[in-house]
């Protein structure tokens, strides 16, 4: 091979030096940045005084963890997919990706022996291992599970990636079939599947649709029209609270106030949009943030009707369109009506099926309106305000229907929540949720159903999945609860996805029409709108 | 109507499809437009020129409503016999109720939409009502259906036009910048405009891009009955494609009328084809008498107000309008070239001005000739 002389060669460290002098500065800033948050920590002893405690020693430990990290980074990560990069471009050979050498058959072979072995002893693993080690065993069998899951997702990402909306539709609808089955197999009855379900489908499936919904519904405000809501969960309270009182108060029935609710939301969208609209930018984003508290302060201090930060409880289940109901005391209850056991499953599994159902129907009017005149606008408004007025579009009405529709479905979403908790009360509508759901449509790329879907599943099942990860306790000792970290964890993975997916999981856009052939137009064309 | 009576007054102007009265636009102090009147008629391409800053743009703003005029009326007489005064419409109305039309000097194209979907966008007016104010069109009808498919081919033929057609799927971002310019004049077609204002709209073009633009120009002004106003720098395309010219210094007009005759007006030659201060006072001295060129030097002192004969010497606009502070501002002497050859032209006629200038002048800044380099 013939030796190629590289000019650079005199002014370019070798990877060693560089990375001996990065690991020091990285070292060096993490000593600068954790020193007081890791180092020193306060407390109060017994007499109320403030007392320092040092922790020189974790200090040191995460110190030099970033000093080596780094320095390994770059002295063998960088040079390491340099050359991938080279050789894949050189050779034209397709050599053996780093993808395809960590996904290999072998291994994925075991990791599924390895995980069927250790999901069979289960049980018995503490009694022969004893109880520490079968906490790590546990975690080699959720790291095998993922194993094998990526590797499938890997091998059949062709194939995924072409039918992704019918596979997430499918895999939807037979979730909770699905999760009951395993769950009756695997304790060996069906109520006790049922049983076990519970928090597959609650908490899991219905939370995470609650949040595809709401961003479903934003996007139409913030990812379509460009205008930046920050006080959506607004909405999604107005819903709730419409669902709670008129129901508590007038015994009205859950399908006729869906609608209301929703209509009820459009108004308020309306209403807010109103005085908003002259506003863009960052100053309609303080407005509409301002709307936000405003509905939640109004909500705690309207205590005649709200019943202040109490909140309402008892709020009427949602009936089987009036045929059966959930109630274990009705005639009419369904365990009754169809001669079967008695589970509370029942009830969680329609209500996943209710939200599926609102969720598909956000999407399909969504998609729907995309093609229309108006959704059009919308997007036009996104792109250029101005060219729209000289295009004859009236920007106020089609910024207040992308305000009505966005809240609408805000308004369906919340009444679905306060039947779903049946107990609402101020707590649940804080600025965190404006700013999760946000959060969820920049995450998934602004304006695209199916990139919101997937950074809602990943946001709040991820969070949810940190209530799972008992075996932590086993590593980080039994005070360690890994739900208090979650915010960390979603910050951090908010910060890395934005490095590696600027304009979020799908950042490229579905063009309404075409001539000859659709093609996705490039995040870079598209603009996100100044209000 | 007001516009209705307008018409009866003048019912010479009737093939006028823009007539523009007296119209002023001022920001603050700043007199943009000064009392402006020009007509453009029905079915040609007027050109609105002048140089950098001259107000063009702000005429512009101001005939499709981004900017509500100061003072002064602007009616546009539609084909079907109706006229609106544009400066009353709401700025969305304009484009749809009275078909007016534009193009902007920094292209506003929709990047992120397809070539197809920005004409889309044009028309959505016209959808809006086919969709039954999208009532409809959500649950499918038909009818919504068929004026989709109309308002597609609509963009086809002018895609067509245009020369676009065969990127008609590509993000309209993704265009070279000559292609950006034909699909905003097409995009402003596809609104059904009667009147398309264009606002420099070969700027950045090459000679081959802007040779294309000038064909396109004509052919909209041929089959589709649009008129067309147009502002525009580059004199070729002015001079070959433009019926009427107007045009405009400092928020004035200083010319209007065929290509030929303004490009032979001094004042145009003076104030557009950009003649220095010095060179000013050549072509005066060239063409003028000594008179002429001592007035120029002795006009009134910035300092001490405008003299009686100052709108000859002067800036034409800035210093006989008063701020709202009660302060002046006035445009350096002899910033306006073309009112420097009026002085001239106007000098024979007015004696008396033309003393009192003279008087004026001594007292204060009388200055021999010699002195000047």
């Amino acid at each position: 091979m013939a030796v190629t002389v590289s000019p650079e060669r005199d002014t370019v460290a070798t990877p060693i030096q560089r990375a001996l002098k990065e690991g020091f500065y990285a070292g060096a800033i993490s000593l600068g940045l954790f020193v007081l948050f890791i180092g020193l920590k306060t407390g109060q002893n017994m007499s109320n005084e403030l007392v320092v405690t040092t922790r020189w020693g974790l200090l040191a430990a995460v110190v030099i963890a970033t000093a080596v990290g780094r320095f390994l980074y770059v002295a063998y990560g960088q040079p390491f997919m340099a050359s991938q990069k080279i050789t894949n471009v050189a050779t034209g050979l397709l050599p053996a990706s780093v993808a395809s050498r960590f996904f290999q058959l072998p291994w994925f072979v075991a990791a599924v022996v390895v995980a069927l072995l250790l999901f069979v002893f289960n049980s018995s693993l503490a009694g022969w291992v004893g109880a520490e080690p079968a906490g790590y065993l546990q975690f080699l069998r959720a790291l095998a599970i993922i194993y094998v899951l990526a590797c499938v997702i890997y091998y059949f990402r062709a194939f995924i990636h072409a039918n992704f909306t019918r596979l997430g539709i499918t895999a939807l609808v037979l979730y909770p079939i699905l999760v009951v089955a395993v769950l009756s197999l695997n304790a060996w009855s069906i109520t006790g599947g049922l049983q076990g379900s519970l928090k597959w489908v609650d908490n899991f499936g219905i939370q995470i649709l609650i949040y595809v919904m709401l961003a479903w519904g934003l996007n139409i405000v913030v990812g379509l029209a460009g205008l930046l809501d920050l006080g959506y969960v607004a909405f999604y309270a107005l819903g709730a609270y419409a669902y709670a009182l008129l129901a508590t108060q007038y015994g009205l029935s859950f399908w006729i106030l869906l609608p209301a609710a929703g209509a009820m939301a459009a108004l308020w969208g309306v209403l807010l949009g109103f005085p908003v609209l002259r506003l863009r930018g960052d100053y309609l984003a303080i407005v509409t943030l301002a709307f936000g508290e405003i509905i939640r302060l109004v909500l705690i201090n309207w205590r005649e009707v709200t019943n202040g930060s109490a909140g309402i409880s008892g709020i009427p289940k949602v009936s089987f369109f009036g045929l059966m109901s959930f109630n274990v005391s009705d005639p009419n209850y369904i365990a009754k009506v169809l001669g079967i056991a008695q589970s509370g499953a029942y009830y969680k599994i329609f209500l996943y099926y209710l939200i599926l159902g609102l969720c598909l129907l956000t999407a399909f009017v969504t998609i729907r309106l995309r093609r229309l005149p108006v959704g059009r606008a919308w997007e036009a408004l996104r792109e250029d305000e101005i060219a729209c007025r000289s295009l004859g579009i009236n920007t106020t009405t089609t910024k207040l229907t992308a305000f009505a529709t966005g809240a609408m479905f805000g308004g369906f979403a919340g009444s679905f929540f306060a039947a779903r908790q049946g107990f609402v009360s101020p707590e649940s509508f804080v600025f965190l949720e404006s700013a999760i759901i946000l959060a969820i449509v920049v995450l998934g790329g602004m304006g695209s159903l199916v990139g919101i879907a997937v950074a809602a599943m990943v946001m709040i099942g991820g969070t949810e999945a940190l209530r799972e990860l008992d075996f932590l306790k086993e590593i980080f000792g039994p005070d360690f609860t890994p739900e208090l970290y979650r915010m960390l964890l979603f910050g951090m993975a908010m910060v890395i996805v934005m490095l590696w997916k600027p304009r979020g999981f799908v950042g490229s856009r579905e063009p309404t029409a075409f001539l000859k052939e659709r093609r996705a137009v490039s995040g870079s064309f598209t603009k996100e709108g100044h209000g | 109507m007001n516009a209705n009576s307008i018409q009866k007054a003048n019912p010479g102007m009737n093939d006028a499809i823009l007539q523009v009265q007296h119209l002023s636009m001022k920001f603050g102090g700043l007199v943009a437009i000064g009392d402006l009147s020009f007509a453009a008629k029905r079915g040609e391409i007027t050109a609105l020129i002048g140089p950098n800053g001259a107000g063009k743009t702000t005429v512009f703003n101001c005939i499709t409503g981004f900017y509500k005029p100061s003072e002064g009326m602007i009616t546009l007489n539609r084909n079907d016999g109706s006229s609106f005064l544009l400066e009353r419409l709401p700025n969305h109305e304009i484009p749809a109720r009275a078909k007016v039309a534009r193009t902007f000097q920094n292209i506003r194209l929709f990047s992120g939409m397809t070539l197809l979907e920005n004409l889309l966008v044009a028309q959505h007016n016209k959808l809006m009502k086919a969709s039954g104010y999208t009532i409809l069109g959500l649950f499918g009808f038909s009818g919504y259906r068929k004026a989709s498919a109309e308002s597609i081919e609509l963009a086809r033929h002018w895609l067509e036009k245009a020369d676009l057609i065969d990127r008609a799927d590509d993000p309209a971002g993704d265009l070279p910048y000559g292609a950006q310019r034909r699909l905003e004049i097409a995009r402003a077609m596809c609104t059904g405009p009667e009147l398309l204002c264009l606002d420099e709209p070969a700027a950045g073009l090459n000679p081959k891009e802007s040779a294309a633009l000038n064909e396109l120009l004509i052919d909209i002004k041929n089959t589709s009955g649009a008129s067309i106003l147009l502002i525009e720098h580059d004199m070729s395309v002015v001079m070959q494609i433009s019926d009427h010219v107007v045009v405009l210094e400092y928020g004035r007009k200083i010319s209007d009328g065929s290509p030929q005759s303004v490009r032979t007006d001094p004042r145009v030659i003076a104030a557009y084809l950009g003649v220095d201060d010095e060179e000013v006072e050549t072509v005066l001295t060239e063409v003028g008498d000594e008179d002429v060129i001592e007035q120029l030097d002795i006009g009134p002192d910035a300092a001490h107000g405008p003299g009686t004969s100052s709108s000859y010497l002067a800036g034409p606009v800035s210093d006989t309008v008063g701020h709202s502070e009660g302060e002046r501002v006035t445009v350096s002497k002899g910033a306006s070239k073309a009112a420097q050859v009026d002085a001239k032209a106007n000098l024979p006629r007015k004696p008396s001005e033309r003393a009192t200038a003279k008087s004026t002048g001594k007292a204060s800044t009388a200055k021999p000739r010699g002195g000047r380099k």
